[in-house]
């Protein structure tokens, strides 16, 4: 019987510890243990024996550490060769009647994945799959993924699992005491992710004992549909008489195993500390189990790197502000590829309530699965929110399903065949929700009855595709009120009987009812009304209009979600009250009492009062005026106290943020009136190896400030790249920052490079460990102590 | 020989060194509230965790031979000197927090650079507790802790202490390849067992 059919309807038991025994047996702390199977195969062959002699169906190759990372390609094979070649040795030798499988092993590796760390993505898949392809030609008959403590780095393991190997592969985190990974994730949110792709079998191994990992085992069982691995320690490690010993016995860790076994858990073994007699208590306690039938959960749930979003009772709110649709100040965003404003408008709406983010940057003018793949990237790095994929383009949606930290939503697929055929199989490798909307070859069916039966469609060619129906979500499509009147009806019929007659999730795009119409909140927020009504369970929307958000909440008190009214009553002040009075306090003492009230506000930091007078301002001003009239003087006092000490580094940045809220407001006014005032480019980046940024982002915030285009490349980027990018813009200026003495060097090669092929360039450093001698010795023009300083060189060289 | 991995709650907090971090010599209301308000968002960012492993370690001139693994450095055999035994010890408050600073280093640099001083003065203050708490622990003194990248010990013996630490598994504490922690609030360093107060 291969192994997918036994985990059907059998307990699986897994082996026990590997480290600590090898440690008994002379492995020294730093030596690594998947040598040993080359040094010392008798000693793995004893122990996988005793493994299946003990009763285990499972055992693992020692190969937890077997990487392309760790060991040159050639001894790589070789380990997981003579790895795969000890546990079937152990299998021929081993007594016991039970099924044996073998498993190859495949732990983390020991690197921290980008942004948080330095290896790639991609990178990463191609270090599993390495191992997987060894593995699978040595003939294993399944893939064990374990130990993994970041969802990422989960992703790529399982990713690489499945493109470069059809073995039914299981997957196993390691959950700290906060019941979570050390990266964040939820077990739901592992659940949606890793069901979604397709492991075979999801759970959790190693850091703690078999009690402290109940209630991950609790929330496993409750959302996974697969089987539910635990394969935890005996208990924690002490010292006694100079000798390591785990707190939980062979039978106590037997007994508390199969407690949870009685709740649901099918798959077991043990991690660090546990040994054959362990396995042993396991198989004599549990040998007459018989596994609890697997139950589909029907969850419709999408996932970030932290936690899960379900759609169910309380309705869901996507934020639609990421679309350049209609919006001028977006637009220009995109060409001029302004992450940062993205970023921002992201931030903003989970700040307003949202629970997922749409995402769409498509624009004929830019390339968009490049922009797309970045900006996924990019939001990942500063909201926890789940992301909706919003693309017309196949391609783009794969490359930013394929580096999605988690499970995302897909905007969309429809009726039709071929726009089916290409997004249907995306979901089933990366997982995902899709949003359908139900039109097709002919166009937007008028009835109710039209749009029902395209439904019906789509759901039969998901299944051909192995995709149920918790994984769709139908859009009966808000149509133009104003241009028919029966078109909001139909519309709510058709979701209707979706959500009470086919039990499917529905979501609409609220907005486009009002299109045409006059005080369009207003229309908007009583069709939301009439929608949720009628059982809507997610809407896309404006979180801004304050109409959306009070009809939500009001909602969710009327229909019995909100427990004492809590949450409406908690926001009901912000649907009336005055904007909250700010604080008078100078941040720049003494030079408060003649200064605009912009520049007031400027000074003393406030970003939302900068905004507010900006655009009054721009009533009665022209935009130039505000700009050099207004902000560059209040700039100039808290820049002047900044040099005089008088003002220091939070200060001068909550000015400069100030300010920026103001300039934002003129961009937005000006944005697509061709009008550019700007001063010249400047290329700044943090050096190639290191990853410290905030000095090299507050000069740019200056620099902005100033009128200076700046094209800021991040950090731990290569000297090629800077050059490029001086080069293709023919920039006047280069700014680089180092943090530390290692990465001083790539500074001085940047700065080489530079010179031989962008002579025209000045070059201005800094960073901590940088001073005036170091700078001049590594050959560049200018060395800025601090933000102030670059900008006042950048006005020297530029003007 | 066993590593040990512990987890505290909150250290005191001293506002003072967290200012100094942001490059504040004194706090106006606006930056003294930005400091409480980033206090706030960052607490729930924050753990604090320690694995360390106790080393015998001999010491002839500047080498110093830990048995399993052995360096030169002139600095380090000074700060050990007289100490049979040395904690070992790897400390770290999370990527939660690195994840702030890269956010607010996008929308709002003002709040990075706070959440940069709150991480520094974070990673000592729990670098302080777990030594005072292995000194109560062990009933002995420990010189003050010494790390990779302090005078002249290289760097490049990191890559020595989280192997043998296993940090990666242990508290979730990996190098890049240019020898920086991710997360980047962490610390690892030698501290000498002394019997005497010194």
């Amino acid at each position: 019987m291969n192994f997918t059919d036994f985990l059907k309807d059998n307990i699986v038991r897994l082996d026990g510890g590997m480290g600590t025994l090898l440690q008994a047996q002379g492995l020294v702390p730093g030596e690594h243990p998947e040598r040993w199977n080359l040094t010392h195969p008798e000693i793995i062959q004893a122990i996988h024996r005793d493994y299946f002699d003990a009763g285990s169906h499972v055992v693992c190759t020692n190969t937890f550490g077997a990487n392309c990372l760790k060991f040159p390609e050639a001894e790589l094979e070789a380990i997981i060769s003579a790895a795969v070649d000890n546990a079937k040795a152990a299998r021929d030798a081993a007594g016991g009647d039970q099924m044996k499988y073998i498993a190859l092993d495949i732990g983390p590796t020991g690197k921290l994945l980008k942004p948080l760390g330095d290896l790639d993505f991609e990178d990463a898949v191609e270090v599993f799959a390495k191992t997987v392809r060894i593995g699978t030609a040595c003939g294993v008959d399944l893939i064990l993924i374990e130990t993994m403590n970041d969802s990422y780095e989960t992703k790529a393991a399982l990713l690489a699992a499945k493109e470069n190997s059809s073995l039914p592969v299981l997957v196993s985190n390691a959950y700290g005491e906060d019941g979570k990974l050390m990266t964040g994730a939820s077990p739901a949110a592992l659940a949606a992710m890793l069901e979604g792709m397709g492991a075979d079998a999801i759970g959790a191994n190693c850091s703690l004992g078999p009690n402290q990992l109940r209630g991950v085992m609790e929330e496993l069982l409750e959302c996974a549909s697969v089987p539910v691995i635990l394969k935890p320690n005996a208990g924690l490690p002490k010292v006694v008489n100079g000798e390591t010993v785990y707190n939980v016995g062979a039978d106590a860790f037997a007994a508390e195993v199969a407690a949870l076994m009685k709740t649901g858990v099918r798959v077991v073994g043990g991690c660090c500390g546990t040994t054959p007699e362990y396995i042993r208590a396991l198989t004599d306690k549990t040998r007459d189990f018989t596994p609890p039938p697997l139950t589909e959960k029907s969850r419709t749930v999408v996932s970030s790197y932290t936690h899960a979003v379900e759609f169910g009772a309380s309705p869901i709110l996507i934020g639609e502000r990421i679309n350049p649709t209609g919006k001028k100040r977006f637009k220009q965003a995109l060409l001029e590829k302004d992450m940062d404003y993205i970023l921002a408008e992201g931030v903003k709406q989970e700040e307003a309530g949202v629970h997922i983010l749409d995402v769409n940057v498509g624009l004929p003018e830019i390339d968009e699965t490049e922009m797309l793949k970045s900006a996924v990237r990019e939001l990942q790095a500063v909201t926890a929110l789940p992301l909706q994929i919003d693309t017309a383009d196949p391609r783009a949606m794969e490359i930013a399903l394929r580096r999605y930290n988690g499970k995302a939503m897909i905007n969309s697929v429809n009726g039709k065949r071929e726009r089916m055929d290409a997004i249907f199989p995306l979901l089933k490798k990366y997982g995902g929700v899709a949003v359908a909307l139900t039109l097709d070859e002919n166009g937007i069916p008028d009835t109710a009855e039209g749009r029902v039966a395209i439904a019906e469609k789509i759901l039969s060619v998901a299944a051909e595709y192995g995709i149920g129906k918790k994984d769709i979500i139908f859009d009966t499509l808000a149509m133009t009120v104003s241009a028919d009147n029966r078109a909001a009806l139909a519309t709510l019929e058709a979701l209707r009987r979706i959500r009470h007659e086919q039990g499917c999730h529905t979501s609409l795009g609220v907005s486009n009812v009002s299109f045409g119409l006059p005080g369009r909140d207003a229309v908007n927020s009583t069709f939301f009304a009439m929608a949720l009504s009628k059982g809507l369970s997610a809407a896309i929307m404006n979180p801004y209009s304050a109409d959306m958000m009070k009809t939500y909440y009001a909602y969710r008190a009327l229909a019995g979600l909100d427990e004492n009214c809590a949450d409406y009553i908690a926001r009901a002040d912000s649907f009336t009250a005055a904007p909250a009075p700010v604080s008078t306090t100078a941040a720049v003492s003494g030079t408060a009492k003649n200064l605009s009230d912009l520049q007031q506000a400027i000074a003393k930091g406030f970003k939302d009062k900068a905004a507010e007078i900006t655009k009054s301002y721009l009533e009665s001003m022209m935009p130039l005026d505000i700009v050099n009239g207004e902000i560059i003087p209040a700039l100039n006092a808290v820049g002047e106290g900044f040099e005089k000490k008088t003002v220091y580094l939070p200060q001068l940045l909550m000015s400069a943020e100030a300010a920026k809220s103001a300039f934002e407001v003129i961009k937005a006014h000006m944005a697509g009136s061709g009008q550019n005032d700007r001063r010249g480019t400047i290329v700044i980046a943090t050096v190639h190896g290191d990853i410290h940024d905030i000095g090299k982002n507050i000069v740019k915030l200056l620099l902005e400030n100033y009128g200076f285009d700046v094209i800021d490349l991040g950090k731990d980027v290569p000297p090629e790249a800077v050059v490029e990018a001086v080069v293709e813009n023919h920039a006047p200026l280069a700014g680089l920052s180092a943090l530390m003495t290692t990465t001083v060097p790539a500074m001085e090669e940047t700065i080489r490079l530079l010179r031989k092929r962008a002579s025209w360039c000045k070059i201005i450093v800094g960073g901590a460990v940088l001073t005036k001698d170091y700078a001049d010795r590594i050959g560049a023009d200018k060395y800025a102590r601090d933000a102030m300083e670059a900008v006042r060189y950048a006005e020297e060289i530029i003007g | 020989m066993i590593i040990y991995t512990k987890m505290y709650g909150a250290p005191p907090i001293n506002r003072k060194e967290i200012l100094r971090y942001a490059g504040c010599a004194e706090a106006d209301e606006a930056t003294a509230s930005l400091m409480e308000d980033c206090l706030c968002e960052a607490a729930d960012a924050l753990v604090y965790k320690v694995c360390y492993r106790e080393l015998s370690v001999s010491i002839k001139g500047e080498m110093c031979d830990f048995g399993t693994f052995s360096f030169s450095s002139g600095n380090l055999a000074g700060n050990l000197a007289g100490c049979p035994r040395v904690i070992l010890f790897a400390a770290t408050v999370g990527v939660g927090i690195d994840r702030l600073i890269h956010k607010y280093s996008r929308i709002a640099p003002s709040r990075a650079l706070m959440m940069q001083a709150i991480g520094a003065e974070r990673i000592e203050a729990l670098c302080d507790v777990f030594c005072s708490d292995m000194e109560k622990e062990m009933g002995a003194s420990l010189r003050p802790r010494f790390s990779p990248g302090y005078g002249d010990l290289p760097l490049s013996v990191q890559k020595d202490i989280i192997t043998l630490l296993d940090t990666p598994k242990r508290i979730g504490l990996s190098l890049n390849d240019s020898l920086l922690m991710s997360p980047t609030k962490s610390v690892t360093a030698f501290a000498g067992i002394t019997n005497t107060t010194e």
